[in-house]
C-alpha cells in the first residue's frame, strides 16, 4: 500500500503540472516557438521517435565507449600507483589537474587534435577525461582501504607485492571501485552532451546535436522531445547502474 | 626459546609506548600478558611477530617464514572469501596447490567445530562462529608461535569460556607456543602457564605468576582455590604496577 502511494505521488504531481501547463498554453495563447503545451510536444515525440531514438543511442554509445575507455586507462594507472607509491604520487597532481579543469576549456584543443571531421572522436575523448577522474580516484582509495590487520596477516605469511595487490588489496578496493563507476556512468552522459554541444556540428548527430540544431530552427516543441529522451535515458541509466551496484555488493558481502 | 624480547624499548612519534621489557617464550608454553588498555600489550605482540622492529633492544625468533600466527580482537576475515577460501588462504599463499589447501582448509574448519559452514560467508556467520575462522585459518599453517591478541574480547561469556577450552584442547594437540594477550585477569589465569603482569604505557613488566594447573583445565577449575589464589595474585601485581 505504501509502495503503491510512494509510487503514485509524484505522478500525481507530474500530472498537475503538466495539466497546468497545458492550460496555460491555451488560456494565455503562448506562441508555440516560446514554449509548446505538453500535447504538442507529445506530438513532436511520436512524429520524431525514430530520429530521436537514433539520436539517443548515438549519444549513449559514444558515452559508453568513453566510459569503458576511461575505465581501462584509469584502473590501470591505479593499479601502477598501487604497485609503486612513487608512481602514485606521481599521477595524483596530474589527475586532479585534469579534473579541475572544466572540459569545455579543453574542448576547442581536442577538437584540433582529433580532426575537425571527426567531431565524434572529439566527443569521446571529452567524455573518458570527464568519466576519468571518479574511476582513478575510487580505484585509488580502494586499493588504500584493505584492512590494517588482513595486510599485517599477509605481511606474516610472506606473500609478495603482487599476491598482496591481488588477493587483498584489489578485492578490498572492490565496492570503491563500483561507486567510482558509478558516478563515472552519469559523468561520461554529461560528459558527452556538453561535449557535443561544443563540437557543435551535424558530424555527431547525438542528443545535443538535436537540441542545438531545433532550438536554431525554433522548432521548441522539438527541443522539449529531445530534452524528454535524453531524462529518460539518463534515469533508465542510472537505474541501470545502481541495480547493478546493489547487486555487486551484495555479492562481495556475502548476503 | 621461540621468541625472545630482550631490553626491549619501543618509541613512537607521540613517545615511549613499551619497555624497556624482557620477555621469553618457551617451545610449547602458554604465557599470558596481562595489562591495562594501552600498556603495549599489542606492540609487544607485533615484536614477537617479527612485523615491527624495536626502537632499541632485541627481538630473536626461532620461527621461519609462515611458522607465526596471529589471531586478532576481530576475526579479521576477507569478506568477499567463504569460510573454507579465509582458511585456505595462507596456505595457497606459501604455495600449495588450490585443491588441496581448500581440502586441508575443510579440515581444519572441522576441528573448530565448523563443519558445514565451509561455505559461508564472514557476514553469515555469527561472532563466535568468525573467531573460530580466524582460529583455524591461524591454525592451519601449522604455527610454532601462536600469537592471540584479545581474541575473546569481542564475544559474550558463554561463547568466551566454551573458546577458552577449545584452544587449549587444539593446543595439547598441536603444541605450539602460544602468547595470549588480554585485560582480563581470570581469562589468563585460566588459559596460561605463566601470567605476565605489565605496568600502564610505557609498559614494563611488573610481574610474573606461574599457575602450575594441568593444561587443559580440568573440569570446575574457576571455582578452585587455586584459580581464586592465582587470580588473586595476578591483580595484586597488578595493582602494586599502578593499574588499579
Amino acid at each position: 500500500m505504501t509502495r503503491l502511494i510512494d509510487l503514485l505521488t509524484p505522478l500525481a504531481l507530474v500530472i498537475a503540472l503538466l495539466a497546468g501547463w497545458e492550460i496555460a498554453c491555451r488560456v494565455l495563447a503562448v506562441p508555440v516557438y516560446l514554449l509548446p503545451a505538453p500535447s504538442a510536444v507529445w506530438t513532436s515525440l511520436i512524429s520524431d521517435w525514430q530520429a530521436l531514438a537514433a539520436a539517443a543511442w548515438t549519444t549513449l554509445s559514444m558515452a559508453l565507449i568513453a566510459l569503458a575507455i576511461a575505465s581501462v586507462g584509469a584502473c590501470s594507472l591505479a593499479l601502477l600507483g598501487g604497485l609503486s607509491p612513487l608512481i602514485e604520487k606521481a599521477i595524483q597532481p596530474v589527475a586532479v589537474s585534469l579534473q579541475v579543469t572544466p572540459v569545455i576549456a579543453i574542448a576547442p584543443l581536442v577538437m584540433i587534435w582529433t580532426g575537425l571531421d571527426h567531431p565524434g572522436r572529439a566527443i569521446i575523448v571529452l567524455a573518458t577525461i570527464v568519466a576519468f577522474f571518479p574511476i582513478y580516484s575510487g580505484a585509488a582509495t580502494g586499493l588504500r582501504a584493505a584492512d590494517p590487520d588482513l595486510q599485517r596477516l599477509f605481511v606474516l605469511y610472506g606473500a609478495n607485492r603482487w599476491q598482496t595487490l591481488l588477493r587483498l588489496r584489489l578485492p578490498s578496493a572492490l565496492p570503491a571501485l563500483i561507486e567510482g563507476h558509478k558516478v563515472a556512468t552519469s559523468l561520461a552522459v554529461i560528459g558527452a552532451v556538453v561535449a557535443e554541444f561544443v563540437a557543435g556540428s551535424g558530424g555527431a548527430q547525438g542528443l545535443a546535436w538535436r537540441i542545438v540544431e531545433s532550438a536554431n530552427r525554433l522548432q521548441t516543441a522539438r527541443v522539449f522531445a529531445a530534452l524528454f529522451t535524453l531524462a529518460v535515458m539518463a534515469a533508465l541509466l542510472f537505474k541501470l547502474v545502481d541495480i547493478l551496484e546493489r547487486r555487486l555488493l551484495a555479492w562481495w558481502r556475502g548476503r | 626459546m621461540i621468541a625472545a624480547l630482550k631490553s626491549v624499548e619501543v618509541h613512537y612519534a607521540r613517545g615511549v609506548a613499551l619497555g624497556p621489557v624482557d620477555l621469553t617464550l618457551g617451545e610449547g608454553e602458554i604465557v599470558a600478558l596481562v595489562g591495562p588498555s594501552g600498556c603495549g600489550k599489542s606492540t609487544a605482540m607485533r615484536l614477537l611477530a617479527g612485523l615491527e622492529p624495536p626502537t632499541r633492544g632485541e627481538v630473536t625468533r626461532a620461527p621461519e617464514r609462515g611458522e607465526t600466527s596471529l589471531v586478532f580482537q576481530a576475526p579479521t576475515l576477507a569478506p568477499w572469501l567463504s569460510a573454507r577460501d579465509n582458511v585456505a588462504l595462507p596456505l595457497e599463499l606459501t604455495g600449495r596447490p588450490r585443491a588441496e589447501a581448500r581440502r586441508e582448509a575443510d579440515g581444519w574448519l572441522a576441528r573448530v567445530g565448523l563443519s558445514g559452514s565451509e561455505g559461508a560467508r564472514p557476514a553469515q556467520l555469527s561472532g563466535g562462529m568468525a573467531m573460530r575462522v580466524s582460529l583455524a585459518r591461524a591454525l592451519a599453517t601449522g604455527p610454532r608461535l601462536l600469537l592471540l591478541d584479545e581474541p575473546f574480547a569481542a564475544l559474550d561469556e558463554i561463547t568466551r569460556r566454551r573458546l577458552a577450552d577449545d584452544v587449549l584442547a587444539l593446543w595439547a594437540d598441536l603444541g605450539p607456543a602460544i602468547l595470549f594477550v588480554t585485560h582480563n585477569v581470570e581469562e589468563a589465569v585460566y588459559m596460561a602457564d605463566r601470567v605476565v603482569v605489565m605496568t600502564p604505557g610505557p609498559g614494563r613488566i611488573a610481574g610474573e605468576v606461574i599457575i602450575d594447573a594441568p593444561t587443559p583445565r580440568p573440569e570446575g577449575f574457576r571455582t578452585t582455590a587455586q584459580f581464586r589464589e592465582a587470580a588473586e595474585a595476578v591483580s595484586d601485581v597488578l595493582a602494586r604496577g599502578g593499574a588499579a
